[in-house]
């Protein structure tokens, strides 16, 4: 059993990262392995936008993830820096900033880089997917 | 090492630059875009088959992209799993992008 | 907290895209945690240690300034693709942070030695 943190650096729709990403972390869950923390950096940060209208037949990607994350117990994180330079905010930044709409769904965090740091630390392997 | 792939060769730098500093101890796995460097008798996959210790492509990507017939026969082709076993057999993963 | 070999790749130049000022966020962030960072300029990543840099002529702020505060987290270990230096035409006095020349074969060996990589 290995355990895993992933970072997510490429948008939803423009690249693929997201979804390579979320293949691979069903893979390795699936092979008995475990992943510590999926954290979301740049780009990668628009994964917890629950504005995201995809095309018809398609899951939102947050959805996706969303379900996935909730099934196994995995920390999704997206990075506070990052997210609110996109316009990806909780409710209390929303709120914070005087923004109309809280834009990250519900079942990602945002926090900062030591979580990051964290799931380097102690994590046995570390794999990026990037745009 | 293992180093990912995820562009194609001559549409980005990443595939030049790997190649240029992974040294011939590296095994490479290309995903996404990087799949189109595994084409048989390509320039692209000519030289990974000969500079690297193992190259590895995603069958996904590859069918996705419908190239499932033309991989160099060198290169092997894996899933999603297969992927998985190769980073816990590499305490090192660099990702090129 | 344990410590580990993070080895940060810079790639690409600054100001066109973002990954140079998130690289650095992600550098920072590992130094104020107590582990042992190394930074690499790759590639295009080295016009990241031009000198002069005027961000604000195209309403941004100055990476260079940034990136000379890594002394003061304790990020000493820099290192500079000497053969990218030679594309863009690059003198090591030209840089901006004093920063290692590596050939090829001894950027393959600090990949080889560092626990961690992370491209940008």
């Amino acid at each position: 059993m290995t355990s895993f943190a992933l970072m997510v650096l490429g948008a939803p729709v423009s690249t693929q990262a997201p979804q390579t990403a979320l293949a691979f972390a069903r893979a390795a869950v699936q092979g008995g392995h475990r992943i510590l923390r999926v954290f979301f950096f740049h780009d990668g940060v628009h994964c917890g936008n629950q504005m995201l209208v995809p095309p018809a037949g398609q899951q939102p990607i947050a959805e996706q993830w969303a379900a996935f994350a909730q099934q196994h117990n995995i920390d999704l994180v997206v990075c506070v820096a990052s997210a609110l330079k996109r316009g990806v905010l909780d409710a209390g930044e929303a709120k914070r900033y005087d923004k109309p709409a809280a834009t990250l769904h519900p079942a990602f965090a945002l926090s900062g880089l030591g979580q990051w740091i964290d799931a380097c630390v102690n994590a046995e392997r570390l794999l990026s997917f990037g745009p | 090492m293992l180093h990912t792939i995820n562009k194609a060769p001559h549409a980005h730098d990443c595939f030049d630059a790997c190649l240029r500093v992974c040294g011939d101890n590296a095994t490479i796995v290309l995903i996404e875009d990087g799949v189109y460097a595994a084409i048989a008798d390509s320039d692209a996959a000519q030289r990974l088959c000969t500079q690297a210790k193992a190259v590895y492509a995603l069958q996904p990507d590859i069918d996705a992209r419908g190239l499932s017939t033309r991989i160099a026969s060198q290169i092997r082709t894996i899933d999603y799993a297969g992927f998985v076993q190769l980073c816990c057999e590499h305490p090192t993963i660099q990702s090129w992008y | 907290m344990t410590q580990k070999r993070i080895l940060i790749v810079c790639r690409r130049p600054p100001y066109g895209e973002s990954f140079a000022r998130e690289a650095l966020d992600v550098a920072m962030a590992s130094a104020a945690f107590d582990q042992e960072i190394a930074l690499l300029f790759l590639d295009a990543g080295v016009t990241l240690l031009t000198k002069n840099q005027q961000p604000e002529t195209i309403g941004d702020k100055s990476l260079e300034k940034q990136f000379a505060a890594l002394p003061l987290y304790d990020v000493n270990e820099l290192y500079v693709d000497a053969g990218a230096l030679q594309q863009y035409r690059l003198s090591q006095t030209d840089l901006s942070l004093p920063a290692q020349p590596l050939a090829t074969g001894e950027i393959t060996q600090l990949l080889e030695r560092s626990d961690i990589v992370l491209n940008f």
